[in-house]
């Protein structure tokens, strides 16, 4: 099996500050990569160095793109990465304020990746909205309501709806289950599971949960202070945490 | 890289039948937030599984049955040994492999039937023990028709199967449990105190179910509290502590 | 009509003088050519937008200032100038305008669509269709299509560079969802070139479909927001849409009640306060026209 994404030696310094410092890691097809550690630890600095919204030092990240071909992300031109990141990437973020368009439908919130790539029949885009607002369990007649009108989870939910529908192959979560209420939570843990092996998603997933990353990673990576210190399994990193960090924070947990 | 390690590198078992066999495992834990206490539990321990065979671990409480037994799953990691499965007629090295070989080890090769059963509140149960089959590529409905089948054997009550296991009691969680890892057909697998909460009937269901296992071919290690169920299932004892 | 065809042939008037103590055309020889600068580089991409220093002129920001720098940068002293204001020659603002080059360039003024070389607008494109060598200027207030999705400029510019125009679509699919249509009436984006997105000033969408191959060079001023830009004659100009909701423009059940033209724009008057209207032409040359060939010929049969 060819790995999706490799990272290796990824550095990213705030001035003397070291937000990742050496970080490698590779993810194959269909695999949840959990990453855990306390704020500050660079955890977030590390998905938005990958997805290229902030620039880093040195290392490289390669992805392997749909016609196999290794993509270096850090060379890529900008044009081709913002496509690149509208089809074959998605970005669920912690606060669906950043990641929808919050002043125009769930509807469109669904077609405007369609539209970037060229899609022009208002009938198929609708479809393929109701399609998606199924999938992710928000009722249809909610297509043509604000996402201001949603509660946290639909509007998560709506998210995922949002960046699905071009069928990416990988997807970066900040803190995706942030702010909601535990029910709330379960479900979006749930589908997220379910959609992980039905679309064959690979994902990266952010968060200081522990219990999140229990349910839906399979691999993970602790960070502390820029570096990740122990990796592994999910089940082995929490089961027999070696690093000191690793078991202060798995012993803080009270269900781990 | 290679010529860095100290150790030498691991060679793999020359015994063409067996299934499974580990290697003088070392395993201590250490409590770095308890003084840095250093816990040795397995000093030396090796066991080779052929097919067809049932080994039971036995000792008392803390004599790192549990610990060895995890260790196989590759749940704990070693500090020092060899864990040598017998994947897709080659060997591998559990310890030495990448983690997404041991994820595909893990779903195609080695199965794990575990006291607790862990889940996400809202999956129905049927759904609960069907996804290993779901994720080795089975339909959903091949799926889940064999997991029913193993419900009714298992005498799960039909109207649980739709529900949450979040709210079931013990010897049905171990019964969602003992479905989803029944339901792959495993060249090997580990059942560690599969069997604390079930009832005579429900018990005796599931050492019929080991048995066709065994008569199939399938290596087995278990941890069994339960004196009937080790002696009528085992062949071989391996001793703790 | 005090300012109407001297240029009409037969009877030459004498050029009128320029007001004394100006440059020709207001603006100083340095700024004209730094704005030409700016055209040549728009007319180079067409309907991509230039910034320009936009000067202070005469009269407030709003008045159509942009376009009017535009026509003291490209305005010769042989040219014809009209000026009209939603279609019509003698609004206050169009008779402003004309006055205003009359004063500052001493140029010929005509109402006639055929007879101007340099024609400046607000709002509207002529019915008559435009020629080969007319170069015609638009007062833009708004020039960035994307800035109501996306206030940033520099992710505006960006979003041009990448021809990234996927939102803009989210616009029209909004506009679908709510009213069943693409219910924008004016300032209705429009592809350049098969590559720029632009907005064509706030002109009805009645009169996109005249800015696709037109023989006439067409310019874009925005005093306010410092942009020029520009469709050089025979360009494509494509109006967005969706496949299942072609463009298409305004129709009317009436004709005009003073020239009964059923091709034109027509604006709806409200003649009493009974609720009486009526449909007439916006573009007041087109219409004048029609009448008086119309009486001509009704005169000749009579």
């Amino acid at each position: 099996m060819q790995p999706l994404l490799t990272v290796n030696n990824l550095s990213k310094y705030y001035g003397d500050l070291k937000a990742c410092d050496r970080i490698s890691f590779t993810l194959y097809p269909g695999q949840v990569l959990g990453i855990i550690g306390e704020s500050g630890s660079g955890k977030s600095t590390l998905l938005d160095s990958i997805a290229g919204h902030v620039p880093f030092e040195n290392g490289i990240v390669e992805y392997c793109d749909r016609d196999n071909n290794p993509i270096d992300l850090r060379t890529l031109p900008e044009p081709r990465r913002r496509k690149l990141m509208k089809t074959e990437w998605g970005f669920v973020r912690q606060n669906p304020r950043d990641g929808l368009r919050m002043t125009v439908t769930a509807g469109a919130n669904i077609g405007e990746r369609l539209l970037d790539v060229g899609e022009r029949h208002y009938g198929n885009i609708r479809t393929e909205a109701l399609e998606w607002l199924s999938e992710v369990e928000i009722p249809h007649g909610r297509i043509d309501d604000f996402p201001s009108t949603f509660s946290g989870g639909m509007q998560q939910r709506l998210q995922l709806a949002r960046i699905l529908v071009t069928r990416p192959r990988i997807v970066l979560m900040d803190e995706p289950t942030g702010g909601l209420d535990v029910s709330v939570q379960a479900r979006l843990l749930d589908l997220m599971r379910s959609l992980v092996r039905t679309l064959h998603l690979s994902v990266i997933l952010v968060t200081h949960d522990i219990g999140v990353v229990r349910l839906l990673a399979h691999r993970l990576m602790v960070m502390q202070n820029g570096q990740v210190v122990e990796s592994g399994l999910t089940d082995q990193v929490l089961d027999d945490p070696h690093h000191p960090y690793t078991q202060q924070l798995v012993n803080a947990t009270l269900i781990p | 890289m290679d010529t860095l390690k100290l150790s030498p590198l691991p060679i793999a078992p020359t015994n063409t039948q067996a299934l499974l066999q580990a290697e003088h495992l070392y395993k201590s834990f250490v409590l770095h937030h308890q003084g840095s206490v250093k816990l040795p539990v397995l000093a030396d321990v090796s066991l080779t599984v052929n097919p067809g065979e049932c080994v039971a671990l036995q000792g008392p409480s803390g004599s790192g049955k549990s610990t060895f037994m995890r260790a196989l799953y590759a749940n704990y990691r070693i500090d020092s040994g060899s864990i040598w499965v017998k994947h897709q007629g080659g060997w591998v090295d559990l310890p030495q492999i990448e983690a997404h070989q041991l994820i595909e080890v893990r779903q195609q090769t080695l199965g794990y039937v575990s006291q607790f059963l862990r889940v996400i509140p809202r999956v129905p149960a049927v759904e609960v023990a069907a996804e290993p089959l779901m994720e080795l590529g089975v339909d959903a409905d091949a799926a889940q028709t064999k997991v029913r089948d193993l419900f009714s054997r298992l005498n799960l009550p039909e109207r649980l199967w739709a529900l949450s296991p979040t709210t079931f009691s013990g010897g049905e969680k171990q019964r969602v449990n003992i479905a989803r890892a029944f339901s792959v057909d495993y060249p090997i697998l580990l059942l560690d105190e599969p069997t604390s909460a079930l009832d005579a009937a429900n018990r005796d269901v599931f050492m019929q179910l080991i048995e066709e296992r065994k008569a199939q071919g399938c290596a087995m290690v278990g941890i069994f509290h339960d004196d009937e169920v080790r002696e009528r299932v085992c062949d071989r004892v391996l001793t703790f502590g | 009509m005090t300012s109407s065809s001297p240029g009409s042939p037969g009877s030459p008037a004498p050029p009128p003088i320029p007001e004394p103590g100006f440059n020709f055309a207001y603006l100083d020889e340095q700024t004209k050519r730094a704005i030409r600068r700016a055209i040549l580089k728009g007319v180079a991409i067409p309907g991509h937008q230039i910034p320009f220093s936009s000067r202070e002129m005469p009269m407030s920001y709003g008045w159509g200032t942009g376009g009017i720098q535009v026509t003291a940068s490209v305005i010769g002293q042989d040219d014809t100038l009209k000026v009209i204001d939603q279609g019509a020659d003698d609004t206050t603002n169009a008779v402003n305008i004309r006055r205003f080059f009359k004063k500052v360039c001493g140029v010929a003024t005509t109402e006639k669509t055929e007879e101007a070389t340099l024609i400046q607008t607000r709002h509207r494109i002529p019915e008559k269709p435009l020629k080969a060598g007319q170069v015609f200027v638009y007062q833009v207030p708004m020039p960035e299509p994307l800035y109501f999705i996306e206030p940033s400029r520099t992710e505006a510019n960006k979003m041009h560079a990448l021809e990234e125009y996927g939102p803009m679509y989210v616009k029209l699919y909004e506009d679908i969802t709510k009213f069943g249509r693409i219910s924008l009436a004016y300032d209705y984006p429009v592809m350049v070139n098969g590559r720029h997105l632009m907005n064509p000033s706030p002109i009805p969408r009645f009169d996109n479909p005249k800015m696709d191959m037109n023989p006439a060079l067409q310019l874009f001023g925005a005093g306010r927001e410092k942009r020029i830009y520009a469709i050089p004659p025979y360009t494509q100009v494509k109006s967005l849409d969706f496949e299942d909701h072609p463009f298409s423009v305004e129709n009317w059940e009436h004709p005009c009640e003073f020239c009964g033209a059923t091709d034109s724009y027509l604006d709806e008057v409200v003649i009493d306060d009974q609720g009486g209207r009526m449909w007439i032409c916006s573009d007041t040359d087109y219409c004048e026209q029609r009448q008086r060939e119309q009486s001509g010929s009704a005169q000749k049969l009579g």
